[in-house]
């Protein structure tokens, strides 16, 4: 064995111990996984970074609430014009990967205890944000990413997009200073992609509040055309009618859960309730027919054999006079909304079938908070 | 190299290209994969999320109800 004097340090045997994530990057670009929404801001975040010669990939989130895809390809009328994903429609544009990932089971958490709670609606913006960019932050240290981008902008939205807020999802993400927001990053503390120099943060910027009129001069300025801009945000819990429908949901049943397929009807037909035990959901056309279609047989269901007419469910319990009176409603939206009687068949969850003939309820006859 | 089908129909768009994503990252370079759906925005995403991580298209075609899309998986 050798022994060295105290005073030279021994020669090196090994190599120092460095950074081993510094050491594994050596040469190699800076990687960062952006929040890819499919509207414009997150793309313009995503394009700044790549500019700066970071490696980007997409990652997005299906919750199950999405406005993307599926309540357009339900409707029959919007079927002729297919609609695009515009995650991937943005990913294209930008020429990165899109990684989507379906959460539809751990969000439920996110939607029915909110720590932070709602917004004007059932939207519980605030968790959500932490909850996506907890994800986003695992699917990094998954992968060898070094930070996470997101399109955040100072004083955009109430609730998450906040200067008090904007900690928050960073601290209970977890990402810390690796959550960096190129489009408002001049206005926030230094990020360690900034402090590392990955990033110039000089070429990061400093927008700020509601107006959409910087994204728009920079999408110009970009060339980006045709990039969705979604009214309100990116999914129906910020939309009034549908967080009602859920609420109505949560109320009847007594507590706050739900199923995949319950958040999907909720989007699809007219939905009454016109006694607390039971709800009749009423297709609107040809295409929330067929998608009714593949419900019916864990419901009551009806439709009209004498006149064209929409396929019902009814949700909840219904006894022989709840049933005459959902045949009525029922009526009221087909062919034979004018006649004097409608002939309808209603089949029970067993798949028994019987004829029934009602007079049509007239539309003033029925009470307007029966519509939810 | 090897052949798979994977049933996506009546998934509601994203989940079949969610799907297909999924069973592309067991697959090996080389292997194809049919992708069976009925919601017609399938027709469109499928392909789409193959541009964007350069897997090769093979075929789209729409058989009544059904949209099948084949892809062969790239390195
Ligand atoms: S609008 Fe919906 S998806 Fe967007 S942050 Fe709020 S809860 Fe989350």
């Amino acid at each position: 064995m050798t022994v060295f004097p105290m005073s030279s340090p021994p020669p090196l045997a090994v190599p120092p111990i460095v950074n081993p994530h510094q050491a594994a990057t050596v040469g190699a670009p800076r990687k960062a996984v952006a929040l890819i929404s499919g509207g414009l801001d997150s793309m313009l975040a995503a394009r700044l970074i790549l500019d700066q010669g970071i490696h980007v990939e997409g990652i997005n989130f299906y919750t199950g609430f999405c406005v993307e895809g599926h309540t357009h390809a339900i409707r029959h009328h919007e079927r002729a014009k297919p609609k695009r994903n515009n995650a991937l429609w943005t990913a294209e544009q930008l020429g990165i990967k899109l990684h989507i990932i379906d959460v539809i089971e751990e969000y439920k958490d996110v939607v029915i205890n909110p720590k932070h709670g709602y917004g004007a609606n059932l939207n519980p913006c605030l968790d959500c944000k932490g909850f996506m960019v907890r994800k986003a932050r695992e699917w990094m240290e998954q992968h060898g990413f070094d930070f996470i981008i997101t399109g955040e902008v100072l004083g955009q939205r109430p609730m998450s997009q906040r200067r008090d807020t904007m900690p928050v999802v960073a601290r209970e993400s977890g990402a810390f200073d690796r959550l960096l927001r190129p489009l408002c990053a001049r206005l926030l503390p230094e990020t360690l992609p900034e402090r590392e120099g990955w990033v110039d943060r000089h070429k990061l910027l400093e927008f700020n509040g509601r107006s959409r009129k910087p994204q728009m001069a920079l999408a110009e300025k970009y060339g980006f055309q045709e990039y969705a801009q979604p009214a309100g945000g990116c999914c129906f819990l910020t939309n009034q009618q549908y967080s009602h429908k859920l609420a109505d949901m949560w109320a009847t049943r007594g507590s706050k859960q739900y199923e995949f397929d319950d958040i999907m009807l909720l989007k699809v037909g007219r939905h009454l309730r016109p006694r607390p035990h039971f709800k009749l959901i009423v297709a609107r056309d040809d295409g929330e027919n067929n998608f009714l279609d593949g419900y019916r047989k864990r419901f009551i269901h009806l439709h009209a054999t004498s006149h064209e007419g929409p396929l019902a469910l009814i949700d909840g319990t219904a006894n022989d006079e709840d049933i005459e009176l959902a045949a009525r409603l029922t009526a009221r939206f087909g062919k034979g909304r004018e006649a004097e009687t409608v002939i309808l068949t209603v089949t029970d969850t067993a798949g028994n079938s019987r004829e029934l003939k009602v007079a049509p309820m007239p539309a003033n006859n029925i009470p307007p908070e029966w519509y939810l | 190299m090897t052949h798979f089908v994977l049933d996506a129909r009546q998934l509601l768009c994203p989940l079949p290209v969610i799907r297909a994503q999924n069973r592309v990252a067991e697959l090996s370079p080389g292997d194809t994969l049919e992708v069976q759906a009925t919601d017609p925005g399938a027709l469109h995403d499928i392909p789409a999320w193959c541009r964007v991580h350069g897997h090769e298209v093979l075929e789209t075609r729409q058989e009544g109800h059904e949209v099948i899309v084949r892809l062969r998986v790239v390195a």
